[in-house]
């Protein structure tokens, strides 16, 4: 008897084998962000080099699906430029993994927000060396 | 390997039920109320069920009732006395950490003019007869208090609650759906008025139920219809999960004892293989007055979700008290209750154990949970130094 499976299997294959995972030194920005739904919370570090994201690390606090948008979301900001990488949409990243089941798209958000809280932080320290 | 560590969930049907449970349906065309040969042999297994169930809570047979499963069985207790006694009153007592079918059901009434007091539990999760008692006011009509807890195991001091409710004449309804064929109990112990059953925590069918209803309690029925069950839940009786509940609750009354030691035993083994290997892991509600196969653990800096995920992919099934699983995306009710942190309560497991449980699998299911916790653990932002 076979059942279905809760996440797709580039879900599980991203909650298995994160990409990119763990505490980055020295980066360029840093996003904090908390899920306000469920409590999870994801850390997104970004270094950049040229306008453009050179690195992307994670460290998550969530269910499978948040640890997997976590995964999605670093392999594909790497190469974008920060404007790109500010229109990612969770959607997308949730479209990258083959889809969440509905109950789980509200995880996908602190992917995006992670992200564009990671880019103003940077954008914020280039203010403030630049005066 | 597959392993099943879920039977606060629900249990599989045992062979014996299951065998009789097929005989009856392939035997029988026949309604329990017609009053031919074969309806007379329906209505035998309809009694049988009802003494056998009665038996198993210390009850006589006219004291039972049956019903679609559990949550009919609570809701019957709480909304049939309270509209039975309306005239009488408006208050209800019940504590946090009840199952939603009790909750929701109180919260219900609260739509329809009634006061409900929902006592808080301390740390362990259980409830201070002192507060029911002072909770107890002129409007009073009923007390809701559940025997044990299906998330934690935590067993309620019902009969000290039962001797209160008696000297202040207050009708005390308990979900005892978990505490049945795990602890031994009968209802004159309990000092209870209404006490709620259901088969498929037992070893028995889904949706089969029973409320025991002392003789004298007033109840306002939920369904009309028909005379079955005194007319307090018309419709035509489902024999043959009626016949195979008796006989789960026979069964299990007679194995009780030794199948709380085994299970107890092998609870045991599980906390303490894990509380050596993982560190940074704490025990969910009361160590003395709890289940002897509920173990509700709380693993630090992750969350309950990756857990069972890791598990199921190791073949074994559990439940976790985290949001992210619940599908109501509020930490488990019970553990937030017991003022359990909400990062806590999302890195909650639990392991419910049951008849087909073996040493292999605990050893197992420690063996795995190791580098389960520590993967999700390395991919935390928070760990020990965040505290230290
Ligand atoms: C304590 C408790 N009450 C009520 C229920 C509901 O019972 P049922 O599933 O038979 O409706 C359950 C189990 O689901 C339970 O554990
Ligand atoms: S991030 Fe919390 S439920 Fe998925």
């Amino acid at each position: 008897m076979s059942v279905e499976a809760l996440y797709s299997e580039k879900v599980m294959d991203h909650f298995t084998n994160p990409r990119n995972v763990g505490k980055m030194e020295d980066p360029d920005g840093v996003g904090t962000v908390g899920n306000p739904v469920c409590g999870d919370v994801m850390k997104l570090y970004i270094k950049v080099k040229d306008n453009r994201i050179d690195d992307a690390k994670f460290q998550t606090f969530g269910c499978g699906a948040a640890i997997a948008t976590s995964s999605m979301v670093t392999e594909l900001v790497k190469g974008k430029t920060l404007e790109e990488a500010v229109g990612l949409s969770n959607k997308e990243v949730a479209e990258a993994l083959d889809g969440l089941p509905p109950v789980k798209m509200h995880c996908s958000m602190l992917a995006e927000d992670a992200l564009k809280s990671a880019i103003e932080d940077y954008r914020k320290k280039i203010v403030s060396s630049e005066q | 390997m597959k392993i099943y560590l879920d039977y606060n969930a629900t249990t599989p049907v045992r062979e014996e039920v299951l065998e009789l449970m097929f005989d009856i349906y392939r035997g029988d065309a026949a309604n329990p109320s017609s009053i031919h040969f074969l309806g007379r042999q329906a209505r035998k297994f309809v009694d049988e069920g009802r003494e056998k169930v009665a038996a198993a809570i210390g009850a006589e047979p006219s004291e039972i009732v049956f019903t679609g499963g559990g949550t009919e069985a609570d809701n019957m207790a709480i909304q049939g006395t309270a509209f039975a006694l309306r005239e009488e009153g408006n208050h209800i007592i019940t504590q946090a950490t009840e199952h939603h079918a009790v909750l929701n059901t109180c919260e219900f009434l609260e739509k329809h003019g009634f006061k409900v007091t929902y006592l808080p539990v301390d740390g362990e999760g259980l409830v201070d007869p002192a507060e029911v008692e002072k909770a107890i006011g002129a409007e009073t009509i009923l007390i809701t208090i559940m025997t044990a807890n299906n998330e934690t195991g935590v067993i309620q001091p019902i009969e000290e609650i039962g001797e209160i409710t008696r000297s202040r004449k207050v009708v005390f309804h308990t979900d005892a759906i978990q505490a049945l064929g795990k602890i031994p109990f009968s209802v004159n112990d309990l000092k209870v008025d209404l006490l709620s059953l259901s088969a498929h925590k037992v070893y028995g069918p889904k949706g089969v139920g029973a409320l025991y209803i002392r003789k004298g309690t007033r109840l306002r029925p939920l369904a009309y219809g028909g005379h079955h069950e005194g007319g307090k839940r018309p419709g035509t009786e489902n024999v043959a999960g009626i016949a195979g509940f008796g006989l789960a609750c026979e069964l299990a009354a007679q194995e009780l004892v030794e199948s709380a030691a085994h299970l107890s035993i092998l609870r045991d083994r599980l906390c303490g293989q894990i509380s050596e290997n993982i560190s940074r892991v704490k025990l969910n509600g009361s160590p003395r007055l709890r289940l002897p196969n509920t173990l509700n653990l709380s693993f630090e800096f992750i969350e309950g979700e990756g857990i069972l995920l890791g598990l199921e992919m190791k073949g074994i099934a559990t439940a976790s008290g985290s949001a992210c699983t619940s599908g109501t995306l509020a930490p488990s009710h019970v553990l937030s209750a017991m003022g359990v942190p909400a990062a806590l309560a999302q890195g909650s497991i639990r392991f419910s154990l049951g008849r087909e449980n073996t040493v292999e699998d605990i050893d197992y299911t420690a063996k795995a949970l190791v580098p389960i916790i520590q993967r999700l653990r390395d991919l935390s932002p928070f760990s020990e130094e965040d505290i230290n």
